[in-house]
């Protein structure tokens, strides 16, 4: 396939996200990323589980967590999921104005998790002067919690930069794979956060 | 690389539809995602018995986490069968990781 | 295209461009090699420092601080920063030929893969200039690593996590490459050993890099940023550290022996003149091994009191991977029984091989007995146990692999004779340096100590073992030589010079950058020799001459590890002072700039074209 094929396909085919080579590597390469991610977050899901009764006197996740706030989080995060579907479904009939827009709404919803995060982690610092110093369990807390934000950063910028970036030229066979591996990415870190308000946050108020 | 040759317009139609029932399909996922996350907060702020809750929670979130991975990222279509095989070697070695740092670490 | 390349000698600067910004998998398996057998060298010299330190009782060749510091970086320096990237070397040059395809899925991220391991190995080291490299040990267990003063162990942190990302993304690499980029007709079956054995390594370092990465990433906070993971006073607890490491480091040694394995099956079954006996017990019992390999990482923690039931549970199922081991040792024994046997450089590592991991592997099912281990815990048997084992399987088949497939990588082979010197020297030296340490150990001379005493009865057998030490050395200079000599001297070989058996000898030493002109059609195992016993000369090809398309090279791998790499320096530093932290600011901005230039930046490749192939041909 040349040059010309791939960035101005005749046809788009049906899954334009596998019709190259290219594709088909990005596609099963990611997922095997997946794969590994799944080790880096049980990883400090076990040392969260390890250490989340280590309070050092300080603040319990009893004290701490409330689940108004989540339950919203919870809201944003498994709807922007759904959106990124959407997009991808817009993106398979080759209707990339449609596809944006879904994006576009992935992403506000994205930025409405971080923010309430970003407003969370504020909260304890300065009303519980709770943070990574103050008891093993902060810094297990901040760093599992921290490291799904900056997973959730990571996309969001990265879904941006993508429709930013094609924005005039829309779709082909060049850019499908990188807008479907981003949305692959989008809903991993929705199924991190699942785990997340199950382990730490329901389990925490219990 | 069979893909690339143009597609007929009626097997196109019939893709496109096929693909618009399975978006419906993906909207009725949704829906239990969300259900099944309310059942597993009102059980918690309704302070039922750990014992029973905990578990319930876990697989609540087990099977959503299912739906996410084989609805929403189509892990249920053909072509998949490298991904799920690498995605399960990494919840195998995920699950001997947690259970062993919060089993064995303070014993 | 490739005419202008070949033959033609090219200044000094451009060379050096073109190894900078490649994305060719045979060059990057050159540069591994190189970068690699430097950290060898290195790592070399300073177990050559701990050997003469430890020749004699009370000796004062080297302080103890100095000497905490050698054994570490000898450690980790060797595991990390030799035998790895010397796997990869061969992976790279080997694999994508043998499943006979054009190059490797991810080009431009092989590229970044070697200079994130190379920009970390050079982090690693450099704490020996700044006042002190990493001395908790290449375990670096806590409380010892987050309360050891100074930089070293920071550098350690940082400079394992920017190579271990380097390393992931090399086994992400591999596994799409086999999966994906096979030639028409080779089956998973069909896959030569070694082939088989990179994609099981590629699998575990998937699955356990990520432990170590966060377990770096706790034991960075920890010194950088006062969090409390393993600090008993916040609550914390040192062994989960523990725990991280070693679900990432046992794998880790399969991740090293298991592509040693796919070595010596390879040069074992080309120089008997037989296909590999057991093929398909040999796949299973790799895989198999892999599996395993996830389950028995406790069996280093032995010690640490995790209770009578889970010491039990580790011991049985490591004991248990002494099954698929011997699966694979009597399977290498009926291939060469009956054989048609050449004895060479390759193969007398190969046959060396065997009785040494023989012995590591009898040693590993002795500590594997918890019970017993509490005895040889951190004692010479152990640092006996795990040389014989990494050395004898790994750094044998490194030597192997050098000798073996040095004529299909640089198109000339090794002087024969001189590969035969290095090896019996390197092989006695071996193991008058550590058969001897068994005794010293169960004697009770503890590992990691900077002298011993004198008339303890361990003076004699010391000696004995700094002695084998230098032969080995000797036998690394020799092969050193010989590399200088082959070089300048040495003839050009054909492209099948040991009368092989596998899809990489189908083609020219070294293969021009495309490796392919057409893609083989494979009809069996070994399919290669298939052709030739049925006197065809080379493969069938699968295509017709059509064009090719090849990736573009790029400087941006490098940019993006030296932003790492200046981000590592501000990370360390802040702990002083925060006006440091600029620096992270400007390295990540480095590495964040690149990586969002690469990803708005199209890059589809060129082809070469139909016309030129066939007219290199007529040449």
């Amino acid at each position: 396939m040349s040059e010309h094929d791939v960035l101005n396909p005749k046809q788009m085919p049906l899954n334009p996200e596998k019709a190259t080579l290219e594709g088909k590597n990005k596609f099963i390469g990611f997922w095997f990323f997946l794969g590994g991610e799944t080790v880096l977050f049980a990883s400090l899901f076990g040392t969260y589980l390890a250490l989340n009764g280590s309070t050092n006197g300080g603040s319990s996740s009893q004290e701490l967590f409330g689940l108004e706030l989540v339950f919203i989080m919870t809201m944003l995060l498994l709807t922007s999921s759904l959106t990124s579907v959407y997009a991808m479904y817009h993106m398979k009939n080759n209707e990339f104005k449609k596809m944006q827009i879904w994006l576009g709404i992935t992403v506000a919803l994205g930025i409405g998790f971080l923010c309430f995060e970003i407003y969370e982690f504020y909260h304890y610092i300065h009303h519980y002067e709770f943070t990574m110093r103050s008891s093993a369990f902060g810094s297990a807390f901040y760093t599992l919690v921290g490291f799904h934000g900056g997973h959730v950063v990571f996309g969001l910028s990265w879904i941006i930069a993508l429709m930013i970036r094609n924005a005039k030229r829309g779709l082909n066979l060049y850019n499908a794979p990188k807008f479907y591996i981003a949305s692959l990415y989008w809903h991993f870190i929705d199924v991190v956060w699942v785990f997340i308000f199950t382990v730490v946050y329901l389990m925490g108020v219990l | 690389m069979a893909e690339k040759t143009s597609l007929h317009p009626a097997q196109l139609d019939y893709e496109k539809q096929k693909r618009k029932e399975e978006m419906k399909q993906q909207v009725i996922t949704f829906a239990l995602m969300i259900i099944f996350t309310i059942i597993a907060f009102s059980m918690v702020i309704a302070e039922l018995n750990k014992l029973f809750v905990i578990p319930v929670i876990f697989v609540l979130a087990a099977v959503q986490v299912g739906f996410q991975l084989y609805y929403f990222m189509h892990m249920s279509h053909k072509g998949h069968e490298m991904p799920a095989f690498m995605l399960y070697g990494g919840v195998f070695a995920a699950f001997l990781t947690i259970l062993a740092l919060a089993a064995l670490v303070w014993w | 295209m490739s005419t202008m390349v070949a033959n033609n000698k090219r200044s000094f600067g451009s060379t050096l461009w073109d190894y900078l910004t490649t994305v060719d998998h045979k060059k990057i398996a050159i540069l591994y090699l190189v970068a690699g057998g430097f950290f060898f060298i290195i790592g070399g010299l300073e177990a050559l420092a701990i050997r003469w330190q430890l020749v004699k009782p009370m000796n004062d060749f080297v302080s103890a601080g100095l000497y905490n510091e050698l054994i570490t970086m000898h450690g980790t320096t060797m595991i990390f920063l030799a035998a790895m990237p010397l796997i990869f070397a061969f992976m790279n040059a080997v694999v994508p030929l043998q499943i006979g395809a054009r190059d490797v899925a991810f080009p431009f991220l092989n590229s970044l893969g070697f200079w994130l391991f190379l920009f970390g190995g050079i982090m690693l080291n450099v704490g020996w200039i700044t006042g002190g490299a990493a001395d908790a040990g290449w375990t670096a267990y806590a409380p010892l690593s987050t309360t050891s003063p100074g930089e070293g162990v920071d550098y350690y942190v940082l400079g394992l996590q920017i190579s271990g990302a380097g390393t992931l993304i090399g086994g992400i690499n591999f596994l799409v490459t086999i999966v994906n980029m096979r030639a028409p007709g080779m089956t998973y079956m069909r896959m030569p050993l070694f082939t088989w054995t990179a994609f099981v390594a590629s699998a575990l370092i998937l699955f356990a890099f990520p432990a170590l990465t966060v377990g770096l990433f706790l034991m960075m906070f920890d010194r950088l940023f006062g969090s409390g993971f393993f600090d008993p006073n916040m609550g914390g607890n040192s062994v989960i550290w523990q725990h991280l490491f070693w679900i990432f480091g046992h794998p880790e040694v399969y991740i090293l022996a298991l592509p040693a394995f796919g070595i010596f099956s390879e040069i074992i079954s080309t120089f008997s003149r037989k296909r590999l006996f057991g093929y398909s017990a040999m796949v299973f019992a790799t895989v198999l091994i892999g599996f395993l390999g996830f389950m028995v990482w406790a069996h280093h923690m032995f010690t640490v009191g995790m209770g009578p039931a889970a010491n039990s549970i580790f011991a049985v199922a490591t004991m248990a991977i002494a099954i698929p081991t011997g699966i694979k040792i009597f399977n290498w024994l009926f291939t060469l029984w009956g054989g048609n046997i050449q004895i060479n450089t390759p193969m007398l590592w190969s046959l060396g091989f065997i009785p040494t991991f023989t012995l590591g592997g009898m040693t590993g099912v002795m500590v594997a007995a918890a019970s017993a281990d509490y005895q040889f815990h951190d004692s010479y048997f152990v640092v006996a146990h795990f040389h014989y084992v990494i050395v004898g399987g790994v750094v044998f088949a490194l030597f192997a692999a050098t000798h073996y497939w040095w004529p299909k990588m640089f198109g000339k082979i090794l002087n024969d004779t001189l590969g035969k010197v290095t090896f019996w020297l390197f092989f006695i030296g071996f193991h008058l340096t550590f058969f001897i340490q068994h005794f010293l150990g169960l004697m009770g001379m503890p590992r990691r100590y900077w002298v011993f005493l004198e008339d303890q009865g361990l003076d004699l057998g010391n000696a004995i073992s700094t002695t084998g030490a230098f032969l080995m050395g000797l036998g690394t200079i020799v092969l050193l030589y010989n590399i200088v000599v082959t070089s300048v001297k040495g003839e050009k070989v054909g492209s099948d010079p040991w009368d092989a058996r596998t899809l990489e000898w189908a083609i020219p030493s070294p293969p021009p950058f495309y490796n392919f002109k057409q893609l083989p059609l494979v009809r069996g195992l070994d399919p290669l020799w298939i052709e030739k016993t049925e006197g065809r000369k080379g493969m069938t090809p699968a295509e017709p001459i059509s064009d090719i398309h090849m990736p573009n090279n790029s400087f941006l791998p490098f940019v993006m590890s030296l932003g790492f790499f200046i981000a590592g320096f501000g990370f360390i530093y802040q702990k002083y002072d925060l006006v440091w932290l600029s620096l992270v600011f400007i390295g990540m901005g480095i590495a964040l700039g690149a990586m969002l230039m690469r990803s708005v930046k199209d890059d589809l490749g060129y082809h070469i074209h139909k016309e030129d192939l066939v007219k290199e041909a007529k040449e």
